[in-house]
């Protein structure tokens, strides 16, 4: 991992990004014993707007809080692909909701249909910030996978645990699809989005 | 049922923090109204005030939870109220009656952009000179600005314990980006938290006079109930606290309550200095705005340009004394700030003209980047 790991989760006010920053946070700053920055901005509505979670990841204590040119995009809405995907490092990845995100700016996006798998597997919406979160992880193996199902069991309602749980699973192994796919057709660069 | 220190480490935001600092300090009275950034202040003491014997109560407006915890204070609790912008405006003329009464309480403002409604949800540090001078008169007050939910624990235990040792109202300037940030926060032991209680009246309680100050210039505080017979009032008065309306009454108070702070300088102001010792060039920031400074100052280096960072911990008073003597030392001020100049003022009149002053503003809603800062440093070495 480099020095500082800056990754930024968009999308709309209602898709839980917010809480899905705190808990990638609270993985990486409890249970991996990182320091951790989490900021967050959203508009004045309860739901809809645009909103976006900042999880700055570092080694080291953290001076300027917020994502400057992040290493990790997550895009859950074609707005807040549209608008972020510019800030992006060269050498970052975009990883997007393929149910909202229809045109992708790169072909290196990675297109998971987040929200879709929610609604079939899961007959909850709501759970797709949990599935991009698992997905996520296996992607760029910022936060540990253990760590990740640590903190968002400690932060979801009593009683969802096991749902919570399938919707990281999902995610993880939506992920690993990805990669596999992804090592057929190219090279086997599989580190490219963990660095 | 939880303690009143939650000792341990915790990830937890800015306004979370706050209000565990409150806590830890003794406070057991929140009077408030919910405004964003500030409501989960409010929503955490809520929470936590029953379980540790205290009183949350939610007012009607900003005006009354003012009055309401200066209420409490005089009832001998040591009392808070946390707001934002618009309720900050709403809160200066009880402001004023507590610094008139002298009495302790702490008010916060997590700052976000004006004016008026402004940008609710994102941060500015445009009330610094409101904090200074907003209700009227020609008072002293002091003014704390945390830069991370840890020092915003510890600046709230600090805010009450000035507020009670000066009696004076505190406030803790904290902004939306800091109230809203989640950080590793360590809540040390209970036995390790300094806390300080207001001078207590003593002696026979026919001849009390309440406002006769001790030695420190503060006076020691009957509290509603025990038997003292005392009148406060916001008016100008005496030592006994009776209304007179004269000159003579006015410069004896006034200068009492402007002198307890101002002879008390050492003890109140706090500063932190990264890379001064040799520095050409002085970032001034405070807040948020410290931390992209703190960034700037690594980065300049590397590009040559000896940049060194005076992180302002008490925003007011103002720490001149400090300032004067950096511009005996250095070839230029830069102050970094959400606002679009307002302790650069401060900046550039303590400097006296030995060494330029240069603004690095935004009119908030947006974290200054390290960039700017940078570009400022180095378009000030061109033309030095």
């Amino acid at each position: 991992m480099t020095r500082r790991y800056e990754i930024r989760l968009s999308g709309s006010g209602g898709q839980g990004l917010i809480i899905a920053g705190i808990i990638l946070a609270e993985a990486a700053g409890i249970h991996d014993g990182k320091y951790v920055c989490q900021t967050q901005s959203y508009g004045p509505e309860a739901r809809g707007g645009a909103s976006k979670a900042e999880v700055v990841i570092s080694d080291e204590e953290i001076d300027y809080p917020k994502a400057i040119k992040p290493d990790l995009l997550l895009a859950m809405n074609q707005s807040s692909c549209d608008t972020f995907f510019f800030d992006l490092k060269p050498t970052g990845a975009l990883v997007v909701d393929s149910t909202f995100v229809k045109q992708l700016p790169t072909s290196r996006a990675v297109a998971i249909p987040f929200t879709q798998m929610a609604r079939t597997e899961l007959n909850k919406e709501m759970a797709a910030n949990i599935i991009a979160l698992g997905a996520l992880a296996r992607l760029t193996g910022i936060v540990s996978l253990g760590s990740l199902e640590a903190a968002v069991l400690n932060r979801v309602p009593r009683g969802t645990e096991e749902l919570n749980r399938k919707a990281l699973q999902l995610g993880i192994e939506a992920a690993k699809r990805y990669l596999a796919d992804r090592s057929d057709i190219s090279r086997g660069e599989e580190s490219e989005l963990g660095e | 049922m939880k303690p009143a220190v939650l000792t341990g480490e915790h990830f937890i935001t800015g306004d979370v923090a706050c209000a565990e600092g409150a806590l830890a300090a003794g406070c057991r009275f929140f009077a408030g109204y919910p405004i964003t950034p500030a409501t989960e202040i409010a929503e955490h003491m809520a929470h936590r005030l029953p379980g540790v014997g205290g009183t949350y109560i939610q007012m009607e407006d900003e005006i009354a939870s003012m009055a309401a915890i200066l209420g409490a204070s005089c009832a001998g609790v040591k009392s808070m109220t946390a707001t934002s912008g618009p309720g900050f405006s709403l809160m200066m003329e009880n402001l004023g009656l507590g610094v008139c009464t002298e009495t302790p309480c702490v008010l916060v403002n997590v700052q976000r952009a004006g004016p008026s409604t402004g940008l609710p949800t994102l941060a500015a540090q445009g009330d610094v000179m409101q904090a200074r001078w907003g209700s009227h008169g020609h008072y002293e007050i002091i003014a704390l600005a945390p830069a991370s939910p840890q020092e915003l624990f510890y600046l709230t235990i600090s805010a009450f314990n000035l507020s009670e040792r000066y009696r004076v109202p505190v406030l803790v300037l904290t902004d939306e980006i800091v109230g809203h940030l989640s950080e590793r926060v360590v809540i040390p032991e209970p036995s390790a938290i300094k806390t300080v209680e207001r001078p207590r009246a003593k002696g026979r309680k026919d001849r009390f006079k309440p406002f006769q100050a001790g030695p420190n210039g503060v006076a020691p505080m009957a509290i509603a109930g025990e038997g003292y017979g005392i009148h406060v009032t916001g008016l100008t008065h005496d030592e006994r606290g009776y209304p007179v309306m004269s000159a003579e009454a006015q410069v004896s108070m006034v200068d009492r309550l402007v002198g307890k702070i101002r002879n008390n300088l050492k003890d109140i102001i706090q500063t932190e200095s990264y890379r001064l010792e040799d520095a050409e060039y002085a970032i001034v920031s405070y807040g948020v705005s410290a931390r992209s400074s703190l960034a700037a100052v690594d980065e300049a280096r590397d590009l040559g340009i000896k940049a060194g960072l005076l992180r302002l911990i008490t925003v007011w008073p103002f720490p001149e004394e400090t300032i004067r003597a950096l511009a005996d030392q250095v070839k230029g001020f830069v102050t970094v700030e959400m606002n679009l100049g307002q302790i650069h003022l401060e900046v550039e009149r303590c400097a006296g003209g030995k060494a330029p002053a240069y603004l690095v503003g935004h009119p908030g809603g947006t974290v200054i980047p390290p960039e700017r800062i940078i570009e400022t440093l180095m378009n000030a070495k061109k033309s030095a």
